[in-house]
């Protein structure tokens, strides 16, 4: 099925098993998780032919679990974006918000979810990459606990902090999709037994939207700068949750003001280290040239990589490469575990976190691709999770006066999904 | 801003080098004036202080056996280029 907002890159079907918890159910797939016999682009002319030979964990367990799959959903290159504006198959148009940018990277899944073209979808989450897009179409995504969800099959971007996750029209199916891909995986060794952390895997039964007595912080740090209409909606929102019993404060975490820094620093160096693998011989396009290796691998990449994906490679070389190491690497390394002990300290007085989801609303298609920092500012508020390893949802929390989307994002403890599930449901009320 | 952090374009022409990215020189004028800005925000973390990193990390061992991977057809499926069985790289002149 395509769709006029550009939302698959490949519209394959992928038949599900019989019965179980998805059965009758589809759920689109990013086209970064690899499905067997069904190209994966990751969004890049590099990637444009490739087949993998195997499916991802979280495909077999869809398939398994009776989910049809209606496609492989666009995407910004590699993961690299916040607009879902730097694919190699062209960018998406927000479906509620015609004129506007769906978000990223995930804006593909978020977008078929939205205008009612799948039930639900898989994305993937290194800085915000679900929690983005999920926010500016007016649906509700997940990013887990690192560890939560198997990798296996996912083509790396920054391994140390993304999660694949769900994006679905309510918290309770967001949490149903959960339920079917979360556990652990033996191919992917970085995946922990949530039940070995004192916890269990039933969250739907946690969407009972019960708040009464629940303690939620709110992260000064992530209201400073944010967009006066956003800002407005946030309080409203949180205005529902305390009528519910739920009581609020604020809390400082200094730490924060470095997120993005430190996200960046990190993920282009991990990017510059997992690219590596794109030569163009075994997969991936061919120079096609002979003479010296590196010279032609050089050209192979000058034309598999899009822009963002170059200036990401480049600033994480540079970032590791001789002198500079201790400067960025080592630093951004600092200012993670800092901003780790902040958000342990703020979780032992809240049992949740709430911020807005993004700072601003959805920007004008073709607005931000000419200026990568500001499009990088825009991840201040989701970078600090994927950093501390923590779960978090966005939730719709309302919209600005002129109908864009605004989402309100909710931080929980490790292997704590219950908590923002449940805070979350309590918002649709 | 990006006074004080200014990128060379010979600065980013090395780490093309070394990244194994050719770039055509309108990109490297756009790329050196970018870094200079991106770069310059990344100064920021120099006010982080030194943090005590507490890892709790565990390795996960597993027995080494045999298990069933790719048969050799399914590896080279998507190569550009393979002879007899093997991935086949560029010519070495």
């Amino acid at each position: 099925m395509s769709t006029d907002y550009n939302g698959y890159i490949t519209a394959d079907t992928i038949e599900g098993g019989d019965d179980g918890p998805l059965a009758e159910r589809t759920v689109a797939v990013k086209d970064n998780i690899s499905t067997e016999g069904v190209r994966t682009t990751c969004g890049s002319a590099m990637l444009k032919e490739y087949v993998p030979p195997y499916d991802a964990t979280v495909v077999e367990r869809l398939v398994e679990a009776g989910a049809t799959i209606p496609g492989k959903t666009n995407m910004d290159e590699f993961g690299m974006g916040t607009t879902t504006e730097t694919s190699a198959f062209g960018p998406v148009e927000n479906p509620v918000a015609p004129g506007y940018v769906p978000g990223g990277s995930s804006g593909g899944s978020a977008a078929v979810v939205a205008a009612g073209d799948a039930d639900m979808a898989l994305g993937t989450d290194t800085g915000g990459s679900i929690r983005c897009p999920a926010s500016f179409c007016g649906v509700v995504g997940i990013k887990p606990t690192y560890g939560l969800v198997s990798r296996y099959g996912l083509v790396a971007y920054a391994n140390s902090l993304e999660q694949i996750g769900p994006i679905a029209p309510t918290v309770e199916e967001a949490a149903r999709l959960l339920e079917v891909i979360a556990g652990p995986d033996d191919r992917d060794a970085t995946t922990r037994d949530a039940r070995e952390e004192g916890s269990d895997y039933d969250y739907a039964a946690a969407a009972d939207g019960d708040v009464d007595g629940m303690e939620v912080g709110v992260p000064t740090q992530l209201l400073d700068g944010a967009d006066e209409r956003v800002v407005e909606t946030f309080w409203a929102a949180m205005d529902d949750l305390e009528a519910q019993g739920a009581s609020y404060h604020e809390v400082e975490l200094p730490s924060l003001e470095h997120a993005v820094e430190a996200y960046y620093v990190i993920a282009m160096s991990e990017a510059s280290s997992n690219l590596a693998r794109f030569d163009g011989v075994r997969y991936g396009v061919s120079g096609g040239y002979d003479g010296n290796w590196n010279e032609t691998f050089a050209r192979a990449r000058e034309e598999g990589f899009g822009d963002e994906v170059k200036r990401r490679v480049l600033l994480g070389t540079y970032a590791l490469s001789a002198g500079y190491h201790d400067k960025y690497y080592k630093k951004a390394q600092d200012a993670r575990a800092w901003i780790q002990s902040d958000f342990d300290d703020a979780l032992s007085e809240a049992d949740v976190l709430a911020s807005p989801t993004m700072p601003v609303p959805p920007m004008e298609l073709g607005e931000s691709l000419d200026d990568p920092l500001t499009m990088y500012l825009a991840d201040a508020n989701t970078t600090p999770v994927n950093l501390a390893n923590l779960p978090a949802l966005s939730v719709p929390a309302g919209e600005t006066e002129d109908g864009l989307p605004v989402g309100l994002q909710l931080v929980g403890p490790a292997f704590d999904e219950h908590a923002i599930v449940r805070a979350g449901s309590a918002l649709e009320n | 801003m990006s006074d004080d952090t200014a990128v060379d374009p010979e600065e980013v022409q090395h780490v093309a080098d070394l990244a194994r990215v050719d770039l055509a020189e309108t990109e490297v004028d756009r790329f050196a004036e970018q870094f200079a800005d991106i770069l310059a925000s990344f100064e920021a973390l120099d006010e982080v202080p030194e943090v005590e990193r507490e890892e709790e990390l565990a390795n996960v061992m597993r027995p080494d056996e045999v298990r069933d991977g790719l048969s050799q057809e399914e590896a080279l499926r998507n190569a550009p280029e393979t002879e007899d069985g093997y991935f086949k790289g560029p010519r070495v002149s």
